[in-house]
């Protein structure tokens, strides 16, 4: 149940009517090799189609919608989980390629991994004597 | 009796304990009883319990596990939903530098006591999107009949 998911590229500032539904943060990893970052993020029952990504500029927003899980009938007892939706956004670093960068959801934890751009990994500077 | 002896209303510890009352009253803690499983907000994973009238429906929101390694069991009336979880940030690499580290990572264990009402021979679970739903179905003695009036 593994499925690779096109990053949105949005320009304008869409969504003002989303952004005033109440979300929770998901609980995020974040970390860096020299390759680029890699961003973990538990969204339990996020299902692909209502998970959305979008940069603008250099701003990441993750959001994601928990599907309805309740069957016909369902009377709540007790309840953990009472926000159906996760939210977050981060800034990037202008060395990170917004372009290439890779998504992917599976079971409920979505992986982003964020390369740098090429002029940006590290070299190794050749020290010459005499 | 001891309390009201200890605390003087207008002494500081009184004001403090008077906060303390007035912030229980809103976030509805004091007075209600609480399970004796109940745990602490915030426990992995967060669980979500309802009913309809043929069945009890447990979620139970735990992303990023193997389906084949969580262990569901129903024992006496209590469900106990059991798994681990790997850590999803490399630890044979030096060069990873770490700045969030917010998932838990590890072994968890919760345990929800059932109504009685349940039928332990009809339990199934499924695990999709990083929730698991176990659904027990209750027994039909419990479930609502009409009575015909004769």
């Amino acid at each position: 149940m593994s499925d690779n998911k096109q990053v949105t590229r949005t320009n304008t500032s869409s969504g003002t009517e989303q952004e005033q539904q109440r979300a929770v943060l998901p609980a995020v990893d974040v970390f860096e090799d020299a390759g680029g970052i890699t961003l973990l993020a538990d969204m339990p029952g996020v299902p692909k189609d209502q998970l959305e990504l979008k940069i603008e500029g250099d701003a990441l927003l993750i959001e994601g919608g928990v599907q309805a899980l309740t069957p016909e009938g369902l009377e709540a007892v007790y309840a953990e989980v009472r926000v159906p939706r996760y939210r977050r956004s981060f800034t990037l670093s202008r060395e990170l390629d917004t372009a290439r960068i890779e998504a992917n959801l599976k079971d409920g934890v979505l992986t982003l991994r964020i390369p740098k751009q090429a002029h940006a990994q590290p070299r190794r500077i050749a020290v010459t004597s005499g | 009796m001891y309390e009201s002896i200890l605390n003087h209303p207008n002494s500081l510890f009184g004001q403090f304990e008077r906060l303390r009352r007035e912030l229980d009253d809103v976030f509805g803690v004091s007075g209600l009883p609480s399970g004796i499983r109940s745990v602490t907000p915030g426990t992995v994973p967060a669980v979500n319990v309802g009913h309809t009238p043929t069945s009890v429906e447990i979620y139970a929101f735990a992303p990023g596990l193997d389906a084949s390694k969580i262990d569901v069991t129903l024992d006496r009336g209590v469900l106990r939903i059991s798994g681990e979880r790997a850590s999803g940030i490399p630890t044979d690499n030096a060069k990873v530098q770490v700045y969030t580290r917010e998932r838990g990572a590890g072994s968890f264990t919760r345990a929800i006591s059932l109504p009685d009402d349940v039928d332990p021979g009809q339990v199934n679970a499924s695990y999709r999107d990083g929730v698991l739903r176990v659904s027990v179905a209750r027994r039909e003695s419990a479930q609502p009949k009409r009575i015909t009036v004769q």
